[in-house]
């Protein structure tokens, strides 16, 4: 009998899902680490019209240069173009939508996962309509009353714009952690004489740090990843990353300094890289949060 | 929770939604229906030797001196929805009218900016959606049969070009289908013609966007039935097992079933990303193949003159069309509440 375990799987599916899984990992790092390769090379060698092998060996490179490896493209991007400007106000406004984001959707989620009323049910609805809008449209909206108001080009704006954007899907991913805090917890405190306030201070907000890390994980990466929104209402000079690495394309074509965007596609990404690492088992429950509890 | 304990935990939430989600759509829709103030002429008699001429003029004082009196415009009514730009109604009676067969039909439509955007989200979001599921849930079960040590490398692997900022890793791609990119060296020597480049052919630029879409979202449909997975019954699977049932009829009744509620929450979770498709299209720098409806807004709220009331317009038919597409999902989580 050959199906003496049949949980064993037989030789030729193993190989195929081995196969399959292969392919996977190399279609999804491979761009990466060839990018990050490429990133030390001239201009010559990433985008090779005799022989695409070159921006492995580094031809023109050494030609350039002298060395097989260059740091011009980081120079460029980082000491010419002055990347770090905008890496400071990327940081500046991830910090502060963070932050603010993360108080908000506390409380409002704490109540939402409580509330036995309809109206608690409205709210999570309305809050996955504004979470279908694409953000793009929403600007447009912006832009006329911003510029009345004199409001437009300021980073405060734009941390503001992501706060409230940010708000319907932290509304969800709270109020779904919520709802996994037993409500005894609270309402035994609440038996002995607490208040709503004094139950959440004491009670609910020393057990509610998972949930809350998870949510400020993805309320960062939507502010760090953010690109209308920030290409739309921040000036020059506020510029964050994102719109500075779109704005390289258009400028750097014409002086045919295309390695700078790919010195600064690297170093945008480096944070991502280290944030997967720490937090790999956070963002995997916080994809889940919402699906599994339906 | 009493009525005024709810208020004072969400106003500070609501408020913020009330002054940027909802208070700019109401901007969006009163813009939809203003123009910008026409110039203002003037007629000027201007006298030689020949004798006087009448020249009509723009006085530019008086122009500016209104557009700042009136910055929301003049009120036009429906005008900028059913102009070139957006509905279109007069050039696609046109076109139905003249055209000598559907290709030529199709082809005067795809002219009209609005409709070929709306045929690209389409496309894209219709073509990613499913391709997405089908992916991450083979991903799934590769990693589900593959050996416990490996499993949390292969997640961070595979979590990448989830995570990754979309404009980056749309760029990143880019690059490497250049025509002097790896990948466009080898799609020129699969296609045997060394001149081939995606940045010239249509086709071949829809190709690569969804290839992207789909590249950038199976991460999150994999790691969500991943999960999902992790919590088929045993039990289940045994006795279907012991009822005779083989590797693939145990997927298919099994497994898939359990998964199968996942699949609506991806599908929906997706149908509203890929409707936004927009970071993709900027970094191909696409606009001469592929225009979808955010980049229509975008590409008409930056460049030189900014078209803010067109922006409007487009962006208030897209939130219809938004709705149009959640509609059965609100329908449904409506009953699901009544029922319970």
């Amino acid at each position: 009998m050959s199906t003496a375990n049949p949980r064993k799987q037989p030789t030729s599916l193993r190989i195929i899902l081995t196969g399959f899984l292969v392919l996977w990992v190399i279609m999804a790092a491979f761009p990466f680490l060839w990018t990050l390769w490429g990133s030390f090379k001239v201009e010559g060698d990433f985008f090779s019209k005799a022989n695409w092998a070159f921006a492995l060996t580094g031809e023109s490179t050494r030609v350039e240069t002298g060395g097989s490896f260059t740091g011009d493209g980081y120079y460029g991007a980082w000491v010419t173009e002055e990347f770090g400007r905008a890496v400071m106000n990327t940081s500046i406004v991830c910090f502060c939508v963070v932050t603010i984001s993360l108080t908000l959707s506390t409380l409002a989620g704490y109540a939402l996962s409580r509330s036995t009323y309809n109206y608690a049910f409205w709210i999570l609805i309305a809050a996955l309509m504004f979470r279908a809008m694409p953000q793009i449209t929403l600007v447009s909206g912006y832009l006329l009353p911003f510029y009345e108001w004199n409001l437009w080009g300021r980073l405060g704006t734009t941390i503001v714009v992501l706060v409230a954007i940010n708000q319907p899907f932290s509304l969800w991913m709270m109020t779904s952690f919520f709802r996994n805090i037993p409500k005894d917890l609270d309402e035994s405190a609440m038996v002995d004489g607490c208040n709503r306030f004094q139950a959440f201070r004491h009670v609910i907000l020393p057990v509610m740090w998972p949930g809350v890390i998870t949510t400020g994980l993805f309320s960062f990466l939507l502010a760090y990843n953010d690109f209308p929104v920030a290409a739309m209402l921040l000036d020059q000079e506020n510029q964050t990353m994102i719109p500075k690495i779109a704005s390289f394309l258009g400028t750097t074509q014409t002086k045919g300094n295309v390695m700078f965007a790919v010195a600064a596609v690297v170093s945008a990404t480096a944070p991502l890289f280290v944030l997967i690492l720490f937090f790999q088992r956070q963002i995997v429950s916080g994809l889940t949060a919402g699906a599994v509890k339906g | 929770m009493n009525h005024r304990t709810f208020l004072t935990f969400v106003a500070p939430s609501l408020l913020a939604m009330l002054l940027l989600i909802v208070f700019p759509v109401v901007s969006v829709v009163l813009q939809s229906f203003h123009a910008q103030h026409e110039q203002v002429m003037e007629v000027v008699e201007t006298c030689g030797p020949f004798g006087c001429t009448e020249t009509t003029s723009v006085n530019q004082e008086q122009t500016l001196a209104l557009r700042e009196a009136q910055p929301l415009g003049r009120f036009v009514g429906f005008e900028n929805y059913t102009n070139r730009g957006h509905l279109a109604f007069s050039e696609m009676g046109e076109a139905w009218r003249t055209s000598t067969g559907w290709g030529d039909w199709w082809s005067k439509v795809m002219n009209l900016p609005f409709y070929s955007a709306i045929v690209f989200t389409l496309t894209f979001t219709f073509i990613v959606t499913p391709l997405t599921i089908v992916l991450g849930f083979s991903i799934a079960i590769a990693v589900n049969a593959a050996s416990r040590a490996i499993r949390g490398p292969l997640i961070f692997v595979s979590l990448l070009p989830f995570i990754i900022t979309p404009l980056v890793g749309s760029l990143v791609l880019f690059w490497m289908v250049d025509a002097r990119g790896v990948l466009g060296h080898a799609i020129q020597a699969l296609a045997g013609n060394p001149e081939l480049s995606v940045k010239a052919s249509t086709p071949m630029m829809w190709i690569m966007l969804m290839v992207y879409g789909i590249w950038h979202a199976a991460p999150f449909a994999f790691v969500v039935f991943y999960a999902g997975l992790q919590s088929v019954s045993q039990d289940a699977d045994e006795a279907a097992m012991i009822d005779g049932a083989n590797r693939w009829q145990r997927v298919r009744f099994v497994t898939i079933p359990h998964i199968m509620p996942l699949v609506t929450f991806v599908a929906l979770i997706q149908l509203m990303d890929n409707f936004r498709v927009f970071e993709p299209l900027i970094s191909f720098s696409a606009e001469a193949h592929a225009q979808s409806l955010s980049t229509y807004i975008f590409s008409d709220l930056g460049g030189e003159t900014r078209l803010l009331n067109s922006a409007a317009t487009t962006s208030l038919l897209t939130v219809v069309c938004v709705g149009i597409l959640l509609f059965p999902v609100l329908v449904r989580t409506w009953r699901d509440f009544k029922r319970a």
